[in-house]
């Protein structure tokens, strides 16, 4: 049996647990807390340590989902969980520009920890509040060949389309290094 | 009883504020990750500084501080290398190169940018050396610590900023990208500092932040600093140096795989996993 991983990145309460949720085969094996920071009460319970979700691809072969902690915190987990990762996805809550700047040095720092393909995931877009994709990437300071994907975590469907597109990317790479 | 303990339980600036209110004479001596420093102090005042192995002889810190150029130090170490620092001073202020005044604030500088660095050490033993002073041949600075403490913990807040944004130095930094805009041609109409300049000189996929701090001689603070202001201004983008290593995709079969995965049948295979993936997300 193989096993392979991909990441799911992002600022706190971006929707990561959420877009695991969405394409998981099994319930997201989940290490949530009551949340007890009057500052981070916007939801009523975070991720502490990972987030797991699973794909059955066939018999010998599976893919795994892993969530990190969005809390700073909690960030000792980033490098652990970045081991071995075939690519990893960037969430951004769209509606809250107070997290790009974390967002992006989430980014920064997977980046220096593992420099396999990813993609940045505009969460939220279906909110009236959600900022434009094109807007997005500027605030994220976003090269232009980077994937900034419009994504509704709750919405299989783009979940789908988030994961495929980091796909294409990790085999592009592939092709590229082969030639 | 002996002063001793760990950055991590005591800190920086909790060492200097005791110092200070004691009026301790002595040294402080601490064992860093790989590095070590000494900072002395007179009567509760800090007087010298040093790091490590770096070089800390008047003729290094004056050539630092820009008043004695390369080849004038060249000259000193050749002619007066036995001399202390109190004899070479005095031999620069007589034969005109530098003011006492000059070696005064150079020194002041050097020590200043020591202790300021130490600020942002978080793991260390350090211990209190009532006996231990600086040699009789090196010039001492007195320095109220009252504003050290107070600029180093603004430093260190800063510091802790940078380091949020700038995790790591081990990337390097290219032009950005903007339609139309030619960004290289652009940076030589703007006014930037000598240090700026210093840092755009080396902009190149092959040179990591690291490799031009070093380059430069500028402190991991300053080259954040100066890269934080480049990437705000969206003069400036961080990437991957040429030739750092991309690690192949590692499965759940671990060493064996990736090497496996090197070999031309070790990419197909890889190829086929991800097309596997690709038609499985397809269907879900």
């Amino acid at each position: 049996m193989q096993t392979v991983k991909m990441v799911i990145t992002g600022p706190f309460s971006s929707g990561k647990t959420q877009f695991i949720q969405s394409v998981s085969e099994i319930d997201v094996v989940s290490t949530e807390r009551k949340i007890s920071s009057e500052a981070e009460k916007i939801k009523e319970s975070t991720t502490v340590a990972m987030d797991f979700g699973r794909i059955t691809v066939d018999a010998e072969l599976v893919l795994y989902l892993f969530g990190t902690p969005g809390q700073k915190r909690f960030d000792f987990m980033w490098e652990i969980l970045s081991e071995g990762m075939l690519g990893f996805v960037v969430m951004v809550d769209s509606t809250r520009p107070e997290t790009f700047r974390e967002a992006k040095s989430i980014l920064e720092t997977f980046r220096a920890y593992a420099p396999t393909p990813y993609v940045v995931a505009a969460n939220k877009q279906d909110k009236p509040e959600a900022w434009p994709i094109e807007d997005l990437r500027i605030a994220l300071r976003l090269d232009p060949n980077v994937k900034l994907l419009p994504c509704t975590a709750v919405d299989k469907e783009k979940v789908k389309e988030v994961l495929l597109e980091l796909l294409y990317s990790i085999l592009a790479e592939m092709e590229a290094q082969s030639a | 009883m002996a002063l001793k303990g760990n950055l991590r339980d005591f800190s920086t600036t909790q060492l200097l504020n005791l110092v200070n209110l004691a009026k301790k004479t002595g040294s402080i001596i601490i064992e860093g990750p790989g590095q070590m420093a000494q900072m002395a102090f007179r009567n509760g005042k800090l007087i010298y500084a040093q790091m490590g192995q770096e070089d800390g002889n008047l003729a290094f810190i004056l050539h630092k501080a820009g008043k004695l150029n390369e080849e004038q130090v060249k000259v000193l170490r050749a002619r007066a290398a036995t001399a202390g620092d109190k004899e070479l001073g005095l031999l620069l202020i007589n034969a005109g190169y530098v003011s006492q005044g000059d070696i005064i604030a150079s020194i002041r500088t050097h020590v200043l940018d020591v202790v300021y660095r130490l600020f942002t050490w978080v793991e260390g033993i350090f211990r209190f050396e009532p006996a231990i002073m600086p040699g009789e041949d090196k010039i001492t600075v007195p320095i109220d610590l009252e504003n050290v403490i107070i600029e180093g913990t603004r430093r260190v807040r800063e510091w802790e900023h940078l380091v949020d944004e700038l995790p790591s130095l081990d990337l390097a930094l290219k032009f950005a990208n903007r339609p139309n805009v030619n960004m290289a041609e652009k940076i030589k109409e703007m006014k930037l500092s000598v240090e700026e300049w210093r840092v755009v000189h080396f902009i190149n996929p092959k040179n990591s932040m690291k490799a031009i701090a070093k380059a430069n001689n500028m402190s991991d603070l300053e080259m954040r600093r100066i890269v934080y202001s480049l990437i705000q201004a969206g003069l400036v983008e961080l990437i991957r140096p040429e030739g750092m290593a991309r690690p192949a995709p590692v499965t759940s079969a671990g060493k064996k795989a990736a090497a496996q995965a090197a070999s031309p049948e070790g990419k197909a295979q890889q190829t086929n996993v991800i097309n596997k993936l690709i038609s499985r997300i397809r269907s879900l």
